[in-house]
């Protein structure tokens, strides 16, 4: 038997004299066999006038799944569309009653949700309208932390200190590895880089107040305040955002607790406090793999570079890097924990709010750095 | 396919997390077609015992069949395969939440049958419809309420038409009468469809309203210690445990030794 036939034979049209369409459903009805589209219906319904009814006739059905039901929907809603009376006849109870449950909510129009999209203009407006929105919200972050800290100063502050010492603790001392890691590949690598240049002039042993003076003004604060956007400005979003999820946050509300004083205040001060001490150990572990590098490729001596670095090093120097820091520590605390408390209810809005703390972190970081080396260049800090 | 074989069978099987042993020596058998109720104080497996059943913890001891593949021993593309036939409805329902309602349910379809786009769709609405969420399909599960969101799990659990159906705490967080009316669909598909469903409970009227069989487990034994027709064991259980648990606390008189001892 060809696939046209089976298919003819699993749907029989044919009208009586009163102009009755009867529809002879007969086989297996399933997803995995063959099966005729409802197209073969509507044109037998077409094909001579409107019918005055339709009669659905299943008893020879053998087999039958969802795909079945499918069909029979379509016919209805053929039957629905042209006004004809349908009646179902023979069918197993459990198809007819699977039919009436697929029917017995209507189809609620008004809740299928109209497509975003539009003229270019329009997008172009409504993503401007969301950035305004979105500095908005900034804003008011901003000001509310800045009303939390000043609950702080004022000592009216709900703030456990059980949870600044835990935040302290991951922020801290837990990232001393990574940033070790890091500072002593970054000063190895700023000594390389110096000593192919220097070499030219003979200039060796200035490779040590490169380094000294690269990592304390600029390096050490600006890979702290990277590796902690990546590794505690994602934490304290993700950590936050689930809170937002799981409701916490309301029921801090609602038992009077303010979610700036009791979730942001602990992160911020924590962030503001490690931040300079992790950079201070950035710039001690930097100097340390200038000197390996600067004591082992170039023949310096301990001493000499040990001398060169101290010479180099300026209390402004130092001072300024750790001002640096500070702000940076901010920064990542801020939008970690902003775009935390700003999380929608689900698990995707996590995701996006710990992404976007990360970039948000590393772009204000950069913006903050370039701002204060003008004002320092300006200032002759 | 007779209706008295046993579709899932649990041997023997003791639950532990580590040396904690939750439930040990369960040994019980639903039929195809059945509708059983594991019910229990809170904290007493339930829900474990169903995560067993479905593959996602191995069992401390004993085995779980479908039919005649032992579960845990089978390989596991015939593990997926068994799993295909299996539809889950989670307590909260699980819907992943960065696709619509639509994708949802279509997700299972892509991935394991042939059907073309527009087929997937058709299912897509037909199983919307019989939840009662026609039209819902472009929503986000955070844009539906706490009901929707299990009538929508139930559509995505429907999704392959399997022939087994499990349901963790399906009436859990809904008012009485959203949860009668899943109630109410939970029945229907056991009638119309003839599929074999399991539901993990503590609801008493969704125990007295769909349950064929209930298996009691009792926390402080750590085993099972009851199986019937929960109205029958209302009455006649010998453990006064599963007949107060059924009394919401209250005394519940034991009727049958009554009858035995005047007899």
């Amino acid at each position: 038997m060809t696939k046209a036939n089976a298919m003819v034979d699993q749907v029989n049209c044919s009208r009586n004299a009163e102009g009755v369409l009867t529809v002879r459903l007969r086989g297996a009805w399933r997803f995995r066999d063959e099966r005729p589209a409802p197209d073969l219906v509507r044109e037998a319904l077409t094909a001579g006038g409107p019918p005055t009814a339709i009669a659905l006739e299943g008893s020879g059905i053998t087999d039958w799944d969802s795909a079945c039901l499918i069909f029979l929907q379509h016919v209805c809603q053929l039957a629905s569309d042209s006004d004809v009376p349908l009646r179902l006849e023979g069918f197993a109870p459990g198809i007819e009653r699977m039919l009436r449950l697929a029917q017995a909510v209507p189809d609620r129009t008004e809740a299928h949700r109209e497509q975003a999209g539009g003229s270019f203009l329009a997008r172009v407006g409504r993503s401007a309208l969301a950035t305004l929105d979105d500095c908005k919200k900034t804003m008011s972050f901003l000001g509310e932390t800045v009303l939390a800290f000043g609950a702080l100063f004022r000592g009216r502050a709900h703030m456990r200190l059980v949870d600044l010492w835990s935040v302290i603790q991951e922020c801290g001392p837990e990232a001393l590895p990574i940033v070790a890691v890091i500072s002593v590949l970054v000063g190895m690598i700023l000594a390389f880089l110096g000593s192919i240049q220097l070499k030219l002039f003979g200039a060796e042993v200035y490779v040590a107040d490169l380094v000294g003076v690269g990592m304390v003004r600029e390096m050490g604060a600006l890979m702290t305040g990277i590796i902690m956007a990546g590794r505690t400005g994602a934490s304290f979003a993700a950590r936050l955002g689930t809170m937002q999820v799981n409701e916490e946050v309301d029921a801090l509300q609602t038992m009077g607790f303010s979610p700036m004083e009791f979730l942001v205040l602990p992160r911020m001060i924590a962030l503001i406090l490690m931040m300079p001490l992790l950079t201070i150990f950035s710039n001690v572990l930097g100097i340390f793999g200038g000197a390996v590098v600067g004591v082992l490729m170039m023949d310096l001596t301990p001493t000499q570079y040990y001398l060169e670095t101290v010479k180099s090093l300026t209390f402004e120097a130092v001072a300024s890097g750790l001002i640096k820091s500070v702000v940076f520590g901010v920064l990542v605390a801020f939008s970690g924990c902003m775009q935390g408390i700003r999380c929608g209810r689900s698990a995707s809005a996590v995701g996006d709010a710990t992404t976007s703390a990360v970039v948000h972190a590393i772009v204000y970081i950069i913006v903050a750095d370039s701002i204060l080396s003008i004002i320092y260049t300006l200032t002759g800090f | 396919m007779q209706a008295n074989e046993a579709h899932i069978r649990v041997e023997d099987l003791t639950m532990a997390f580590g040396d904690f042993v939750i439930q040990r020596k369960l040994t019980f058998s639903v039929r195809r077609g059945e509708t059983v109720v594991i019910m229990g104080g809170s904290g007493c497996g339930k829900s474990t015992l169903l995560r067993h059943l479905i593959g996602l913890q191995r069992p401390a001891h004993g085995r779980v069949f479908y039919g005649k593949t032992d579960l845990w021993e089978a390989e596991p593309e015939t593990r997926n395969a068994l799993m295909r036939r299996t539809g889950i409805l989670y307590q909260s329902g699980a819907l992943w939440s960065s696709m619509t309602l639509a994708e949802n349910i279509a997700v299972p379809l892509e991935a394991y049958t042939s059907l073309s786009t527009r087929e997937i769709g058709d299912v897509v609405e037909l199983k919307l419809a019989l939840v009662g969420l026609a039209g819902f399909g472009g929503f986000y599960p955070s844009e539906i309420s706490g009901g929707m969101k299990k009538r929508a799990g139930l559509a995505r659990a429907m999704a392959l038409d399997p022939e087994i159906l499990y349901f963790d705490e399906p009436s859990a967080g809904l008012d009485p009468i959203s949860a009668k009316r899943l109630d109410d669909l939970i029945i229907e598909l056991r009638e119309s469809l003839g599929a074999t469903i399991v539901v993990v409970t503590h609801e008493l009227a969704s125990i007295f309203a769909i349950a064929t069989r209930a298996l009691f487990l009792d926390v402080e034994t750590r085993t099972m210690i009851a199986e019937g027709n929960p109205r029958e064991l209302l009455t006649r259980c010998p453990e006064e445990k599963v007949r107060r648990f059924l009394n919401r606390g209250n005394e519940a008189p034991l009727r049958a030794e009554q009858e035995e001892v005047n007899a």
